[in-house]
Order: structure tokens, then C-alpha cells, then sequence
């Protein structure tokens, strides 16, 4: 994802440990990260996904103004019907519904996530290919680079995310 | 503190319970932290009338996150150069989920020892949900 101002504070980085279930005082003990090797407060490994609520555009998160796909009144704000009584609701039921499934992550840390830091982040499409699957039809994989840099203009991780659409919905 | 090479033996390995019976409401707190409020992880009426899901599930990457704290606890804060996952199976709320970390390899890059991890998570039916790979700097 494209970002242009990602700043690194430590309350939300305390937010998202709480999130992940993690109460490691390095995220959010001033004093007991002093003592450690590491210095400092940290980010867990995985915060520079976070990013998205520093993205404008981001397209998971509702924004005033704009019909969110979730439900309301109806089953999805963005459709007419509700699907329950429309025909067109087993095309509905696809994968593709969700705007897609997170296949693969990867984050290569140059240097670890703190306070104060200030990221951008840029993206640039990568590869994409097709596999067929018995438990959800066509695979459609398409791969994104991020490459988060500091104030510095230093990189300090590079993201590599891979989604996937299904063609129906994944059998349990 | 990190791991040290010298008391590290190919194979070796460390798990935790990263989860027991993963919370609807923990989905919510990792929605409201990260920012993805994709609404097939907190909208039961969405993923069951729209998405086609049985009920919601959670996100991908909060199984990588509580996967990445067994990680972090066990090469130390600060140690990982590398860490990048698979997702294979959803997960689910009622789940339980147990994180496994397995020595793979151990060498020197740029004067430094670094171990590569190989990285599991499990759910309750012993079914994976993530795999993956991991490097860590030792000392």
C-alpha cells in the first residue's frame, strides 16, 4: 500500500500487541526496554501492516461519505437488494465478494519499527498466475512489494504480500 | 538476549498456545488496531449472505502476529531478519491455536550467525492454518 506519512507512536503499537495477544514489555515498557538489549520501545513484527490506517485510499476501512460494502439495513450497503431475495445472489457468493484472501506475507527487517520513527511506504506490483484448486476453483494470485522507509530515507522493511481471489467460495 | 549457536542443534525446536479459543472479539481488536475492517472478519450478516462463509474468520494476519509472538519469544526481541508465512486454512472463532518453531539451519551471513526457522501453526484438529519461514540473528 501506498503511504506517504506512516508515523510509528507508541500507543497504537500498544493497541496492536494487545491485539495479537502479546504482553511483551517491549512494547510498551519505557523503562523495562531500556534495560534490554534492544533500547527501546519496538513494534511487534508485523505492525508495518498497520499502515493501512495511514493509507487515504485504503479500501478495507469505511470513509465518511462512502457506501461501505458491509451490512446496514441490508445484508451489503452496496448493493441494491438485499441479497437474500435478489437471483443474482449465488454470483454474489464467490470469493471474490470479499475482495479477495490473503495468501502469503513476508517482511525482511533491515532495522526494527520504534517510536517516533516516521515511515512512506511505496508499493509496486509484482508477479501474478492462476492455479486450479479442488476446494475453491480458479486461483487468481496477484504479488505486491511495499518498501517502508524512515525519515532518513533509509529502508527498514520490505513487505512482500501475496492475495488471492477464488473462484467460489473455499469448501470447509 | 538471544538465542546462542552454540547450544542450537538442527531440529530443535519450541511451540507455545498462541491462542485458546480465539474470541469474535479479539478479531474486532485486531480489525480496530491494524485497519482492516474487511467486513468478512467482524459481519456475521455480510459473510454468511454475501461472502458465503459459515461465519466470520479472522485475518490472516493476526494468525501471523500471534505466530510471531512464539517467534519473538523465542529468538528474543529485535533478533528476526526474516519472517514470511503461508496461510493454508482459515481460522475460525472457538479455535485453538499452538505455534511451532523448528531449527532448520544455522550460518554465517555478513559476519554474522544467523538461524533459519521453520515455522507451523495448528489448530485444535491438528490442521495446518500457516506455515512459514523465519531467520534470526544468534549470538
Amino acid at each position: 500500500m501506498a503511504v506517504e506519512r506512516f508515523p510509528i507512536e507508541a500507543s497504537h503499537i500498544l493497541m496492536f500487541a494487545r491485539a495479537i495477544g502479546d504482553s511483551n514489555l517491549i512494547y510498551s515498557d519505557d523503562a523495562h526496554a531500556a534495560s534490554t538489549e534492544v533500547g527501546s520501545i519496538i513494534a511487534p513484527p508485523t505492525f508495518a501492516q498497520a499502515s493501512a490506517q495511514f493509507d487515504p485510499d485504503y479500501f478495507l476501512r469505511p470513509k465518511d461519505g462512502q457506501k461501505w460494502f458491509g451490512s446496514g439495513a441490508t445484508a451489503s450497503g452496496t448493493l441494491l437488494k438485499d441479497p437474500k431475495e435478489s437471483k443474482e445472489s449465488d454470483e454474489k457468493k464467490s470469493g471474490s465478494s470479499a475482495g479477495g484472501l490473503h495468501a502469503e506475507q513476508h517482511f525482511t527487517y533491515h532495522r526494527h519499527l520504534k517510536p517516533g520513527d516516521v515511515l512512506s511506504a511505496e508499493n509496486k506490483p509484482g508477479e501474478s498466475w492462476e492455479k486450479e484448486s479442488k476446494r475453491a476453483g480458479v486461483l487468481k494470485f496477484s504479488e505486491s512489494i511495499t518498501e517502508y522507509r524512515d525519515q532518513n530515507g533509509e529502508l527498514v522493511v520490505t513487505a512482500r504480500s501475496v492475495g488471492v481471489v477464488t473462484e467460489k467460495v473455499i469448501e470447509q | 538476549m538471544g538465542l546462542s549457536a552454540q547450544e542450537l542443534t538442527i531440529g530443535d525446536s519450541y511451540s507455545e498456545v498462541v491462542v485458546e479459543d480465539l474470541t469474535r472479539t479479539q478479531i474486532v481488536q485486531y480489525a480496530g488496531a491494524s485497519g482492516d475492517y474487511n467486513p468478512v472478519h467482524s459481519d456475521e450478516k455480510f459473510v454468511t449472505e454475501v461472502a458465503g462463509y459459515p461465519t466470520v474468520f479472522a485475518h490472516g494476519m493476526l494468525t501471523m502476529g500471534m505466530t510471531g509472538r512464539m517467534l519473538t519469544n523465542y529468538v528474543g526481541d529485535g533478533r528476526l531478519t526474516y519472517y514470511g508465512v503461508r496461510f493454508v486454512n482459515q481460522v475460525w472463532p472457538g479455535d485453538t491455536l499452538t505455534a511451532r518453531a523448528e531449527v532448520a539451519a544455522l550460518r554465517e551471513e555478513d559476519g554474522e550467525t544467523l538461524v533459519d526457522l521453520t515455522i507451523t501453526t495448528t489448530n485444535q484438529d491438528e490442521k495446518f492454518v500457516l506455515t512459514g519461514n523465519a531467520t534470526a540473528r544468534v549470538d
